[in-house]
């Protein structure tokens, strides 16, 4: 039971929500860059959170099936084809033994998932079956996948109900090539002036060709600052915009250090992680200010929605 | 200097005890993870130690589900709390770590350098290195790297201006006050003085990373 990969991809890892407990030694969370997608995906399943679900950046990988398996594509559209015929992302569909799933064509976004019923089967380490790129742990092998490899599969009996089911648009991320990405303030964000602020906020910014799992490099009119920052390395996290000394910014992604020590001007509210992670390079975005409280509402609404589709999942898989 | 509190995304919150490299200040925000680690709040994941400055890292719906105001503001109160209670209290478990390590042409990336910088030999630069321990103040950047400090201000040199691709794995190097070891290779661009053959980061251990936040660190030739 499982998959083998017929031609990699440019980076194809296995992934989950990631590593947590660890950044107090250095070592990051990993993970999934749109953990939103994936929770869904496999909420739609009927799988675990945690379960291992494949990431693929575009070019994506070649998929051969070994056993029959119930399955669903999501997060960026990269015009998924099995044996050649079209299939839609957010479905659940079932792969045969032999069947290639293959994508033709980057449409939206960066990063594609593959879930499978039960998830992927790969040895744990600390907790997670992400791919730490960095320490060469986690995942398969502790690396990106490769031609040839096979990757086992769990089995999870709830899914044969949910073959076929899709979800309402209503719940998906709204992806966009020019995203409205929200902002919490963070460390230094208040020791900016007004004009400043003002001007993050009325600047469109590109992300740069430098945008990978480790961070997103944006560009635009470099940001000036009357002061000057002299800070100590601390924490920082998914979503933590750091501002350079070139005046640029920066977003650190799944695979950032866990610790930073630029000024932290804003955070990016966790509901909008999946619009900036899934932004490309040339993409524009702009950011706009919102409460803490504010920011803490739209994650309750999504977590909400989530236990509800969960719930409606697991009336059909009983 | 008082402490602040902020939020780092909505689901982290750092206490900021202070903004210079002092033993008491890090020996206090240790007490603050540690005393946040035996006492956690419901959602806790995790507190991270730096410098002079602690991160908590919870589970923003467990934490909503308990807290009757905002999680950002309970959260704030149990930093609150824990900084009131770590005061006093050494941290447990902190130990002292001998790094033998070598010093030559092969190793030294930067001994030249740091010695014509200062105007002293590389010798000197050694012995002043070796001559005192060195406080782990925090880990980060890379598994297992730990962050310390107290480096004598005659052998201090600022950060090379272009950092190297590929520094490689046990590099001993420094950077103003800070000393480091690379756990693993990495582009990184402190002045490499030697290199020390002992695993900082081993994956397979149950604790993964030979450093722990508040351990004494001192460097012997070999």
């Amino acid at each position: 039971m499982g998959i083998s990969i017929a031609k990699p991809g440019i980076l194809t890892t296995v992934q989950d929500l990631g590593r947590i407990g660890l950044a107090a030694s250095g070592i990051n969370r990993s993970g999934v860059m749109d953990r939103v997608a994936v929770r869904l995906l496999n909420a739609l399943l009927g799988n675990e959170e945690h379960s291992a679900v494949l990431e693929m950046h575009f070019p994506a990988a070649e998929i051969v099936f070994e056993a029959k398996t119930v399955c669903v594509v999501g997060g960026a559209d990269f015009s998924p084809v099995l044996n050649g015929r079209p299939i839609s992302n957010w479905k659940v569909f079932v792969a045969n033994k032999g069947d290639v799933l293959k994508f033709k064509g980057r449409k939206l976004g960066s990063w594609c998932y593959l879930a499978v019923s039960g998830g992927f089967k790969v040895p744990q380490w600390h907790g997670s079956s992400s791919t730490n790129l960095v320490a060469h742990c986690g995942g398969h092998e502790g690396r990106a996948l490769i031609k040839g490899d096979r990757i086992a599969v769990h089995t999870n009996r709830k899914s044969a109900g949910t073959i076929g089911k899709s979800l309402a648009h209503d719940i998906l991320p709204c992806y966009s090539t020019n995203p409205i990405i929200r902002l919490i303030e963070s460390g230094e964000t208040r020791q900016l002036s007004k004009e400043t602020l003002k001007q993050m906020t009325a600047t469109t910014f590109t992300v740069s060709i430098e945008a990978d799992r480790m961070g997103y490099r944006l560009s635009g009119t470099p940001i000036a600052t009357k002061k000057s920052f002299e800070l100590l390395t601390s924490a920082a996290t998914f979503g933590t915009v750091q501002l350079l000394p070139d005046g640029q910014l920066v977003i650190l992604m799944a695979d950032h250090q866990t610790s930073g020590g630029y000024p932290r001007v804003g955070a990016v509210i966790e509901v909008d992680l999946p619009q900036l992670a899934q932004a490309s390079p040339g993409n524009q975005l702009t950011f706009e200010f919102v409460t803490v409280e504010e920011a803490e509402f739209a994650f309750e609404k999504f977590e909400r929605d989530l236990r509800i589709l969960k719930t409606a999942i697991g009336g059909l898989s009983s | 200097m008082k402490h602040r509190i902020f939020t780092l995304s909505e689901s982290s919150a750092t206490i900021e005890l202070g903004s210079k490299i002092d033993p008491d200040v890090n020996r206090h925000a240790i007490g603050i993870a540690q005393f946040l680690s035996d006492h956690p709040f419901p959602g806790f994941i995790e507190a991270v130690p730096a410098y002079s400055s602690v991160t908590v890292l919870f589970d923003l719906m467990e934490v909503r589900d308990v807290a009757n105001a905002s999680a950002h503001e309970f959260v704030s109160a149990r930093l609150e709390e824990a900084s009131r209670m770590a005061i006093y209290i050494e941290p447990d478990h902190t130990k002292e770590i001998e790094i033998p390590f070598t010093v030559g042409k092969e190793c030294s990336l930067d001994l030249g350098v740091v010695a014509a910088e200062k105007g002293i030999s590389e010798q000197e630069v050694i012995e002043i290195f070796i001559s005192r321990p060195y406080r782990v103040y925090m880990l980060g950047f890379l598994p297992g790297f730990a962050y310390m400090g107290g480096v004598d201000e005659r052998i201090s040199v600022a950060r090379k201006a272009s950092p190297r691709l590929k520094v490689p794995a046990g590099s001993v190097a420094i950077a103003g006050s800070q000393a480091g070891i690379y756990s693993l290779p990495s582009p990184g661009g402190w002045q490499i003085l030697g290199r020390t053959d002992v695993d900082l980061f081993s994956p397979t251990k149950k604790v993964p990373c030979l450093f722990s936040p508040g351990d004494t660190v001192r460097f012997v030739l070999k």
